[in-house]
């Protein structure tokens, strides 16, 4: 009993000691080469730092807010920006209401090989996001590809997917729905399964329907995932790059170029990394916007 | 009387079950096949003698297999070096990832020091900062550090991971306390404790952090597109891209590659889905 005390009392000081020793390399890892870099990335997008820059810093002059400002007089920001919303605010509603979809016809008492169907639909997710993009862009091929020749069944037109403007967006947005929905539909099926079966009990001794079923006990008990589920889809929405980058890069018309690939092609490609650290800068303020305006439709609603 | 009629109900409630099952295994069945036809018509035309995957109408059987593609890729345009490219980021980055991540999170959650928890949600707020402001400046650093165009600047950032940490630290919280003072009273080291005590009991976390890293950083793409100029270094996304963009109208080829590309992550995610899965639910967890 007293060796018990006295070992307890020992403990705070060394366990301080070696809980710095087991933080440390990561601490300093994600420290050094994620928070600095971060930190950086601001004061790098007041400078007019550019490929004279790299060359030598010495060129590199501060600028204040020029980089933002001139970004919100360029056409080309905005149409990135209206872009990514346009990616974020379609294709996320839909690849949710596809998962939730999913997830409801998983969760069903009728259904057996659960297991299997939800193999098969999480298997998209997994895959590499180039592979799958290049195997797209042949699907979508105006004259061999499979979607026009699934759609001549029904006397639609070709479409020229990835080289029409009005198309290439929704295009991009066809495909991001199919290879992200089944990582949303196991974090709802997992959801679903937390809802007590009695309320479903009492309210069909109430007689509700299964559409009032639905929409008075599982959509407001599945809530708190529902926010989770977009706030997580949304994040990653808006960081939209490799799709363009490899299906149509950024075009036709510049119709696909998100806020990413426009930082990337910036930064990158012309090295004008102040100007291109300032579009990066209004990514991470739209995504911050977006996710605590998510949050705080939640605390309204609960 | 009652009897009939309530055995007449039973007996529609039936049928109209029926009904719904075979609605919903018709869903199912037909979500089933929109999910797998692009990866089914990949290796398929990955098959095909060339120029056979652009013919009119689309052909989804190949009319004669024929693996030349893939010796093609192999023996004419490097992809094996690629492959092994991809497999060495990976597993570097995986191995550490599970050292310096479970060190970390079990500190997290078992060990008493000043201004823990603050420290934890100071870490725990980079979760939502995009990876892409960190770019930049993580550039200019690495280019300081001579690690651009060099497998280690492509490494470095992914060694540590705060979703990482996050994915240890939750399941770390179970163990009991009473273990490791007993352990402690025992006269064992702090390092001994955390290798013969905590490692065997998060075993399961550690499959899961080890497969969610090796396939996110086998997919990964921007990054490695950013560092590696030099071809032969390149990974198996960036070899890809770069090779899609040459071959475009060599339909066959560039699904032989695809194939090859996704192909080992099909199959870690296909004999360790469990651990897969146990990722995702962890993760929505901290929601």
């Amino acid at each position: 009993m007293a060796t018990a005390t006295a070992g307890r009392l020992r403990i705070p000081s060394e366990a301080n000691t070696a809980a710095w020793f087991f933080l440390a390399p990561a601490l300093a890892l994600i420290g050094i080469f994620f928070f600095l870099p971060v930190a950086a990335a601001m004061l790098l997008s007041l400078t007019d730092f550019d490929l004279y820059g790299i060359a030598n810093p010495g060129n590199t002059r501060f600028v204040g807010f020029e980089n933002y400002s001139r970004l919100l007089r360029t056409p080309d920001f905005w149409l990135a920006l209206r872009n990514t919303f346009y990616f974020a605010f379609v294709g996320g509603p839909l690849t949710i209401a596809v998962s939730l979809g999913a997830a409801l016809l998983l969760s069903s008492k009728l259904v057996r090989f659960k297991g299997v169907f939800r193999t098969i639909y999480f298997t998209p997710f997994v895959t590499t996001l180039v592979a799958v993009a290049i195997v797209w862009r042949y699907l979508y091929h105006s004259r061999y590809g499979f979607f026009n020749y699934a759609l001549s069944y029904f006397g639609v037109g070709p479409i020229d997917w990835l080289g029409d403007p009005h198309w290439a967006m929704p295009a991009i947005i066809l495909m991001a729905v199919w290879k992200s929905f089944g990582y949303n539909m196991l974090i709802f099926i997992a959801g679903l399964q937390a809802i007590p079966e009695e309320l479903y009990d009492a309210a069909a001794i109430d007689g509700a329907s299964p559409f009032r079923r639905f929409w008075s006990i599982t959509l407001p008990m599945l809530s708190p995932t529902l926010v989770f589920v977009t706030v997580i889809t949304m994040i990653g929405y808006f960081q939209l790059f490799a799709e363009p980058y490899v299906m149509t890069q950024g075009g036709p018309l510049r119709s696909t170029t998100s806020v990413v690939l426009l930082m990337y092609e910036e930064g990158f490609r012309w090295w004008r990394m102040g100007y291109a650290a300032a579009i990066a800068f209004v990514l991470f303020i739209v995504i911050l916007l977006a996710t605590l305006v998510q949050f705080r439709l939640q605390k309204e609603r609960a | 009387m009652t009897a009939i009629t309530s055995g007449e109900r039973a007996n529609s409630a039936g049928r109209r079950d029926r009904f719904i099952r075979a609605l919903l295994y018709a869903l199912l069945v037909i979500g089933a096949i929109m999910a797998l036809l692009p990866m089914a018509w990949m290796v398929s035309a990955s098959l095909m003698p060339a120029g056979e995957a652009s013919s009119f109408p689309p052909r989804f059987f190949p009319t004669r297999v024929t693996f030349s593609h893939y010796v093609d890729l192999f023996t004419r345009l490097n992809l094996g070096r690629y492959l092994l490219n991809s497999a060495f980021v990976a597993f570097v980055v995986t191995l550490s990832s599970l050292v310096i991540n479970s060190m970390a999170g079990y500190a997290f959650a078992k060990l008493r020091f000043r201004g823990r928890d603050r420290l934890f949600r100071a870490l725990s707020t980079g979760l939502v900062l995009p990876v892409q402001v960190a770019m930049l400046p993580l550039f200019l650093l690495l280019k300081n550090l001579g690690m651009i165009n060099t497998y280690w600047g492509v490494i470095i950032p992914g060694l540590a991971s705060i979703f990482g940490i996050f994915l240890v630290r939750q399941y770390a919280l179970a163990i009991p306390d009473e273990m490791l003072d007993a352990a402690r009273v025992d006269g064992a080291s702090e390092f001994r404790i955390f290798r013969s005590i905590v490692v065997p009991g998060i075993v399961p976390i550690l499959a899961t952090l080890a497969i969610w890293t090796f396939l996110a950083t086998w997919n990964d793409f921007m990054w490695p597109l950013i560092v590696l100029s030099d071809e032969s270094r390149y990974t198996l996304p960036v070899a890809l891209a770069n090779l899609a963009g040459e071959h475009v109208q060599d339909t066959e080829l560039m699904m032989a590659g695809s194939v090859i590309t996704v192909v080992p992550v099909m199959l870690v995610f296909l004999f360790l889905q469990r651990y897969y899965i146990q990722g995702v639910m962890a993760g929505s967890v901290k929601g």
